[in-house]
């Protein structure tokens, strides 16, 4: 009746994981009883969880993402503290089989799940308004997008308490993730879980390549397009052309472990190699779909703060693309120790380094956007000069891994973990951070607190170099990623100073949540206008937080920075389109589709895991139903009368804040 | 069957007078004062430009403190396949310092000189293109990549793992078979095999054919360099050599499932005496490794010591390697 689930399915056993998921379901249900004792339910049923509004939707990607960065963090924490003390014959206080989890459990859900949310988060909040539009091309399928992804998260942190996480690392090489090396359902949980979200990812994709391609206000050619936008466009690219390849590899796994097929067994011809091509067919781009959109980010707050057009604004959109195609040649250096030969590997190698040249030139493009500026100092400028001098860092020791000899001795090694730290929290996360802090005021209409941003920064980035350079030395020593344990007490005084590094980065994002609490209660003292940081770009055309139509009258672009130009008009700074008269508009309605879609995906999810297929049958037939109602549906549009809009608009002029 | 062979886990007498054991992985400060040969070899390295002393001695910390605190790892390489690697290693990073340190200076010193306080900087609002700047900014990157790519392309040629070492001597063949986990090293020649350890004689080659008869796994002796991953129903191949006599750690470096943090061998360089010594020595006990034996060793096991076969059944490792024999999955009975 209930496939392979039963009582000896939840870890009673282990204090660890039974106090963590008591917590977490203790301040579940609080949160839950506040709303329900509020009654504020009705509110965010409408208002957020059946919203098609991109900025409502980008805004839950980012609450989504930054609640799992707690829990990926944790297992980072886990894993630290763990090597800390397993030194010469310790052995810790997690066992083999529960830090395997950990450490595939974090590589998880930090690309899933924090990486992946964020970027999605900021492009769907800016990208639209940034193009002038007043929404997403599907708005209910950006809805669905966003709960498949949330899908995903619930059914990886259900496997905490219900069954166990996968134990292979974070892409699950076979033949060690196949049935008959990882026979339970760990393997599962990670493949069901990412099998849903991807198909949000790709929906997400479809969506935001749409978007730009078909959406943009008038006068906005592709010459005129913000440079976050162009990134996003690469990125979303990316995604369109990546992630089928991830859920057909995910789904030769699903059937060499469900149906007894034998894609990557070690016998009846089955053939691991395949699966780590293609997993990194997959894996190499999104690498590059986490980082353009920073890229992105660290443009637009670049040019920003510095009073200056982005410098080679053509350049950066050819080095966008150019990486954006390169990402796809290059997937075999993450396997040139599999002896491909001396030809494969030279090539690879080369095309790795290849991509170095758009990326350096980003950077001096950045570089001379400083020069010549007036630079002001705010938050989101610290987290682009920080990523400036740590990037280079990492995209150094990267190139140095292109070489492939060199790899020979560091693959695999704490030196590679130190290398895509340095580049995903150097790149990434800084750059998350940076928009997080300079959309934040467009978002809610007030700023987030500027001190305790800068010590934020501060603990990422003194955080990243210790807990990170220290890795880079073990790595050389010799010692390789994964291990739970390790002889060589000379290693210790390293893993206690990555620790110690943790611990900052931990500081960070504690003062993340204290930076919120903090700016949430002062929001009055800290409102803000339109266009707090004197910005550029279309967004800052409008009312903070923006009205759900976003642009009442479509802004009308005369060039690159379209907003800039309209402040230098004689006409003042207005979103432009000034003199077409308004008219009532059509926005799409809220719709329960993305989370009833979402809610019977985890059902379904959890039955196949589980082996319940009555209970999988049951999913199935509920997504189609509600895929059948949104088909059929008559009433799906609102329509917002000109007297609403003047008078937001009338109220909005009276507030008057001063940017 | 594992009872027949003879356990090898105290030092044995043939090691080297510079050999350290298994379990003590020591440093050597002797490097620091600066006697030895490795300092003079390291200073052949100091040709990378002056003017970047103070960057290079920030940004290469991890190198230098590496170098400095403990001789272990690919930066202390016994071997010319290590020795090469490390000077690539080198050779790269150097050649990248000279541009990512001016980068990062560069970066802090605009935007200081920039700020929005500083009455002397020079406000240019419109300032936004440059063709002349444009194409020194893709020339750099580029002409890094030209240099670099050379040296990938060039070594990847030379370092090819496949490829044999050019020397006189004969090199000696160890057929390698990762198991769950434990690594088994088969000695064709010889017609022994051993579990956990490898002894070779200093400066000869070494030609390994590596398969595995459990998950994907690497070997990797960081001190000789390059590793190389083993593979279910495949076989890759390495050629190594040790050219000073020593104990050099050897690792799994492809996670592999529970066992994996201490699916660790001992590489063992010796005279050629001692190596003849050690044949003779482990040719005089132990058992046979035949294919029922094999099945037998390779059960899950974890933190086994080395131990020795006297005799191995012919053609092993190619049925091991075809996928003919399969491992049992069941646990090893205690012993």
């Amino acid at each position: 009746m209930l496939g392979k689930l039963n009582w000896s399915a939840i870890p009673f056993d282990q204090p660890i994981v039974m106090i963590a998921s008591g917590t977490v379901g203790a301040i579940i249900f609080l949160i839950l009883a506040l709303v329900t004792f509020k009654g504020w339910w009705p509110y965010l049923w409408r208002e957020w969880i059946t919203s098609v509004d991109h900025k409502r939707i980008g805004v839950m990607y980012m609450i989504l993402a930054l609640v799992m960065l707690v829990r990926g963090f944790s297992d980072a924490m886990m894993m630290r503290s763990q090597l800390a003390l397993a030194a010469g014959g310790a052995a810790g206080y997690l066992p083999p089989e529960h830090y395997n989890q950990i450490f595939s459990a974090h590589g998880t859900i930090m690309i899933f799940f924090v990486a992946m949310p964020f970027v999605a988060g900021l492009m769907n909040f800016a990208v639209p308004l940034q193009l002038g539009v007043r929404d997403v091309a599907f708005p209910v399928l950006n809805s669905l997008s966003f709960w498949l992804t949330a899908a995903g998260v619930l059914l990886v942190n259900l496997s905490l308490v219900v069954g166990e996480f996968s134990r292979t690392g974070w892409l699950a090489y076979p033949p060690l993730s196949e049935i008959a090396f990882s026979p339970g359902v760990g393997v599962d949980y990670y493949l069901w879980s990412l099998q849903i979200s991807g198909v949000g990812s790709l929906l997400s994709g479809i969506n935001l390549t749409t978007t730009i391609l078909k959406l943009r206000a008038p006068g906005m050619g592709y010459r005129r397009m913000p440079v976050f936008c162009w990134t996003a466009l690469a990125s979303n690219l990316l995604i369109v052309a990546a992630f089928p390849v991830l859920t057909a590899t995910f789904a030769m796994l699903l059937l060499d472990r469900y149906c007894d097929f034998h894609f990557f067994t070690t016998e009846l011809g089955g053939n691991a190699m395949m699966y780590i091509n293609l997993i990194w067919l997959w894996g190499h781009p999104e690498v590059y779909i986490l980082i353009l959109p920073a890229f992105g980010v660290f443009s637009e707050v670049v040019a920003t703060f510095s009073g200056k057009p982005l410098f080679g604004y053509r350049s950066m959109v050819m080095a966008t693309m150019v990486i954006c195609v390169l990402s796809f040649m290059v997937w075999l250096h993450h396997f040139f120790t599999m002896g491909a030969g001396a030809n494969v590997n030279g090539f690879f190698g080369i095309m790795t380094m290849i991509i170095a040249v758009p990326t350096g030139v980003k950077i001096f493009n950045w570089l001379f956007t400083l020069y010549g500026g007036r630079i002001r100092f705010s938050v989101p400028l610290y987290w682009a000069l920080g990523f400036m001098v740590t990037f280079v860092i990492g995209g150094m020791t990267g190139v140095l891994m292109a070489i492939p000899p060199a790899d020979f001795v560091v693959h695999n090694s704490l030196f590679l973990i130190a290398h895509f730290h340095n580049t995903v929290i150097g790149g990434v996360v800084f750059g998350v951070m940076a928009g997080y802090t300079y959309w934040f005021p467009k978002a809610f209409g007030f700023k987030l607190n500027e001190r305790i941003g800068k010590a934020i920064f501060w603990c990422w980035f003194l955080g990243f170099y210790g807990a990170f350079m220290p890795l880079y030395a073990l790595g050389l020593m010799g010692a390789t990623r994964r291990m739970q344990h390790y002889s060589n007490l000379d290693w210790q005084p390293f893993m206690l100073a990555a620790l110690g590094g943790a611990c900052l980065i931990l500081l960070g994002i504690v003062l993340t949540v204290v930076q919120l609490v903090v700016s949430i209660r002062a929001r009055h003292r800290n409102r803000v206008g339109a266009d707090p940081w004197n910005g550029r770009t279309l967004e800052w055309s409008i009312p903070s937080p923006p009205p759900a139509w976003n642009f009442a009258r479509l802004p009308v672009v005369v060039g690159t920075d379209a907003f800039w130009a309209m402040k230098q008009s004689p006409a003042g700074s207005g979103p432009g389109g000034e003199g077409a008269p308004l008219e009532a508009l059509h926005l799409p309605r809220g719709n329960p589709t993305g989370v009833f879609t979402a809610f019977f995906a985890v059902i379904t999810g959890f039955a196949l895991i589980w082996h319940i297929w009555w209970m999988a049958a049951l999913g199935l037939l509920g997504v189609l139903v509600v895929g059948l109602r949104q088909a059929w549906r008559t009433d799906s549009e609102v329509t917002v009368l000109v007297e609403e809009i003047v008078a937001f608009e009338r109220r909005h002029a009276k507030q008057g804040v001063p940017a | 069957m594992v009872g027949a062979a003879r356990n090898l886990a105290e030092t044995p007498s043939f090691l080297p007078d510079r050999g350290i054991g298994p379990n003590a992985a020591r440093c050597d400060y002797s490097f620091v004062t600066g006697t030895t040969r490795e300092t003079a070899l390291l200073s052949r390295q100091h040709w990378i430009p002056r003017a970047h002393a103070l960057g290079r001695s920030l940004l290469l910390a991890p190198v230098v403190v590496t170098l400095t605190s403990c001789k272990q790892g690919v930066l202390d390489p016994q071997g010319p396949i290590g020795a090469a690697e490390r000077l690539i290693l080198l050779d790269a990073t150097a050649i990248m310092l000279a541009v990512v340190i001016p980068v990062i200076v560069s970066t802090l010193v605009i935007a200081w000189w920039f700020r929005a306080g500083n009455r002397h900087a020079r406000y240019r609002p419109d300032w936004e293109y440059s063709g002349r700047i444009e194409m020194i900014v893709w020339s750099i990157p580029m002409l890094v990549i030209l240099f670099l790519g050379g040296i990938a392309w060039e070594s990847s040629h030379t370092l090819d793992p496949p490829k044999p070492l050019a020397s006189s001597v004969a090199p000696l063949e160890i057929q390698v078979v990762s198991l769950d986990w434990q690594w088994l090293f088969i000695y064709p020649a010889q017609g022994l095999a051993s579990v956990n350890r490898i002894v070779a004689p200093v400066g000869t080659p070494i030609h390994f054919r590596l398969t595995s008869a459990t998950v994907m796994n690497s070997f990797f002796v960081p001190q000789l360099g390059s590793q190389i991953y083993t593979m279910p129903g495949m076989t890759t191949q390495l050629h190594l050599q040790a050219d000073r006599q020593g104990t050099y750690q050897g690792i799994s470096a492809q996670f592999s499932g529970e066992g994996f943090s201490d699916m660790n061998f001992e590489f063992i360089a010796v005279t050629e005496d001692k190596f003849d010594r050690w044949v003779a020595e482990a040719k005089g006990q132990g058992g046979e490794l035949d294919e029922a034996a094999f099945v037998e060793l390779a059960r899950p096991a974890q933190a086994t010591g080395p131990s020795t076969f006297a005799e191995v059944s012919h053609g092993l490792f190619e049925h091991v390697a075809s996928g003919h024999i399969s491992a049992d999955r069941h646990p090893q009975s205690s012993h």
